[in-house]
């Protein structure tokens, strides 16, 4: 069976005044329909660049330098720019962090979905309105004919995530993309959304890359993880294996240092230091110089170690608990 | 009994904004135009005794950060009052502020947009105390090395912009400002939200050892359920302008009375659990312009009844230094029952 997405050896650069920075280093894995994977990481850790990458939309002075992107087997690197176009939105779809940014703020809701299905679709403007009322009742919007006659200023932020997300769902692609979708959402909104974006991968069948930098969402979202650090995927698992028994040092840090696993009040075990600049990364494994288990083998490139399907990149693994 | 250092007294803040002129002029046809008023804050008592760090914790627009400024005097409220030991926090003249204390001092959520990016660190650490007389002259500069070492930096970086720094290391330095004043209580409001995980770890220790080692007061407002029971003594939950619960953070957490406060604890994904289906709150957070009679949770509470439509729910005793404002704690929900 072939993977509904499918990355190989990804690697995205970019060329700055000051050399070019590897955003995206050597990135490979793979979704199954109806599943959906949670690509995780702090800040320049190359996770949304790894998003933006598979969507074709990494601009000038970046550019993908290397790798393979599969979607249904068929790679999408090899497209011209009139192809991908064609593409994008129908067998890719993209759910961004800011719905405001996402949406055209001075056309209706209704007018905007109906254009968006008919890019991809020959049909009348009022069957495209139709198919743009059931994405929206599929992402539980209620009373969609209403809102489609409303434009995204009058929608809650909730609500213009919803609408975001039934855009993306629009082509029932084969891949969704989503990159810190519920981030600037409140919690029970949060709830709300993490819920039917779960039932929209079973009941639809389309994988889903769940880009984010919070660990408890994806523990409770996802089915398989990918941890990235300075660019590159250093852990990879089911999400039971990599929440349940990191095998990367950076891993293990950061979830030690999320309070709720500590007594109230005791010192939270912190990694030290801060995230390295892509442009100045140290010699070897990038995460030595905060690691605990570091030795001087680490300044030669980490292997690749995997045991029973959980994947580090590391000279020094934990043992599996 | 504990003596509270700062106290607020039934504050409540609106906001009005007037209607432009096309406004007006279109209201005179069809009888709007009038002003909207947003209920920010409404009838809000809280104290905060020497040394506690109290968590102020509610989604958006439930008035949090409204309720930060005003006990840092930034806003004056509408109704009501916030003092200091007695004194109130700021005075207002015509509806400004005009004098206003140095004893309260807020941490903001952005590191970045909080600093100068045109001042060295050492010149926004000093100026504070410079102009308020609180270090003698001759003294600023030891002192400032001194608080830049305390939040875990050198010295040496007062002469930094603060573009040098990272934005776990900004943060520290929008601490050790704060800290310069020397003030009674701190108000930090999302001060670790807007960090990566590994380095809000790095901040909260910090706080903690602050707390300890300055016995620190400390208003902490944040919308990260995990992170206000690691480091707050009791905890205040808002819904809409209005302080719902209010308990030690201990039994908050084991046994949450309101039912807005279990919602929002079971829509928090939590580390470990394993994939679960969220029991999420239904419905939108209503708009403070026209919150919803009665109990402002009712349209999205499940245990919901009729007087809950009707009758603003008052905070009740729910014993051992608990309070909550519900009536499932106050004779019921039914209308019946109130008239029995």
């Amino acid at each position: 069976m072939t993977a509904a997405l499918e990355v190989r050896g990804l690697t995205t650069r970019f060329d700055t005044r000051g050399g070019a920075v590897t955003a995206v280093n050597d990135v490979s894995f793979s979704v199954e329909k109806g599943r959906i994977l949670g690509l995780v990481g702090e800040s320049g850790s190359g996770k949304s660049v790894t998003g933006f990458s598979i969507m074709g939309l990494i601009d000038a002075p970046g550019r993908i330098s290397a790798g393979e992107v599969l979607v249904d087997g068929a790679d999408l690197r090899a497209l011209s720019d009139e192809e991908m176009r064609k593409m994008r939105g129908r067998k890719v779809g993209m759910v961004f962090q800011d719905p405001m940014m996402t949406l055209n703020p001075v056309l209706r809701v209704g007018d905007q979905m109906a254009m968006a299905v008919r890019v991809h679709r020959k049909m009348s403007k009022s069957a495209a309105l139709d198919e743009a009322r059931k994405a929206l009742e599929t992402v539980g919007i209620p009373s969609a004919v209403e809102r489609l006659k409303a434009y995204p200023h009058q929608l809650s932020g909730g609500m213009r995530q919803r609408v975001a997300i039934a855009m993306a769902l629009l082509h029932s692609p084969s891949v969704i993309i989503a990159d810190e979708a519920t981030t600037a959402l409140d919690v029970s909104i949060q709830g709300q959304i993490l819920a039917e974006v779960r039932e929209l991968a079973d009941k639809t069948g389309a994988a889903i890359v769940w880009i984010t930098h919070d660990l408890a969402v994806v523990s409770s979202l996802v089915d398989d993880i990918c941890v990235m650090y300075a660019g590159r995927i250093v852990e990879r698992g089911t999400a039971e294996q990599v929440i349940g028994h990191p095998r990367h040092p950076y891993t293990k840090g950061l979830l030690d240092s999320i309070p709720s696993l500590h007594a109230p009040g005791t010192p939270l075990p912190q990694i030290p230091g801060s995230t390295p600049q892509l442009s100045r990364l140290p010699q070897g494994c990038p995460f030595r110089p905060r690691c605990p288990r570091a030795t001087e083998l680490c300044a030669t490139p980490p292997p690749e170690v995997t045991v029973e399907g959980q994947t580090v990149l590391c000279h020094h693994p934990l043992e599996r608990s | 009994m504990t003596d509270p250092i700062l106290k607020i007294e039934n504050v409540s803040k609106r906001f009005t904004r007037m209607p432009g002129l096309a406004e007006r002029l279109v209201g005179k046809i069809t009888g709007g135009g009038k002003p909207v008023v947003v209920h920010a804050l409404t009838d809000v008592s809280l104290n905060v005794d020497r040394g506690e760090v109290l968590g102020i914790v509610g989604e958006s627009g439930c008035g949090k950060s409204t309720l930060g400024r005003v006990v840092t005097g930034i806003y004056a409220p509408s109704d009501g009052r916030v003092t200091l030991n007695g004194k109130p926090v700021a005075r207002e003249h015509g509806g400004n502020i005009d004098k206003l204390t140095t004893q309260v001092q807020m941490i903001h959520q952005d590191p970045f947009a909080s600093l100068n990016p045109r001042m060295k660190v050492g010149e926004t650490l000093a100026e504070g105390p410079r102009y308020h007389n609180i270090i003698p002259a001759g003294e600023v500069r030891a002192r400032i090395r001194a608080l830049l070492e305390k939040v875990g930096l050198e010295g040496a970086y007062a002469d930094r912009l603060p573009h040098q720094f990272s934005g776990g290391q900004r943060q520290r330095v929008a601490i050790a400002r704060a800290l310069a004043m020397e003030p009674e209580v701190l108000v930090l409001d999302e001060a670790v939200a807007s960090l990566d995980v590994s380095i809000q770890a790095q901040v909260l220790n910090l706080f903690m050892d602050l707390r300890r080692d300055l016995g620190l007061t400390a208003l902490f407002i944040s919308h990260d359920l995990s992170v206000v029971r690691h480091v707050c003594d009791r905890v205040a939950i808002m819904y809409l302008g209005r302080l719902v619960e209010l308990a030690p953070a201990d039994q908050l957490y084991a046994d949450p009375k309101h039912p807005y406060t279990s919602a929002l604890f079971a829509s928090v994904p939590t580390i470990g659990t394993g994939k679960r289906v969220f029991e999420a709150i239904k419905g939108e957070i209503p708009s403070p312009i026209n919150p919803p009679s009665g109990c402002a949770f009712h349209p999205r509470c499940p245990l919901a009844g009729p007087r809950c439509k009707v009758d603003v729910p008052r905070l009740t005793d729910a014993g051992a230094a608990r309070t909550v404002a519900c009536h499932l704690n106050d004779g019921g929900v039914g209308l019946r029952e109130v008239a029995a």
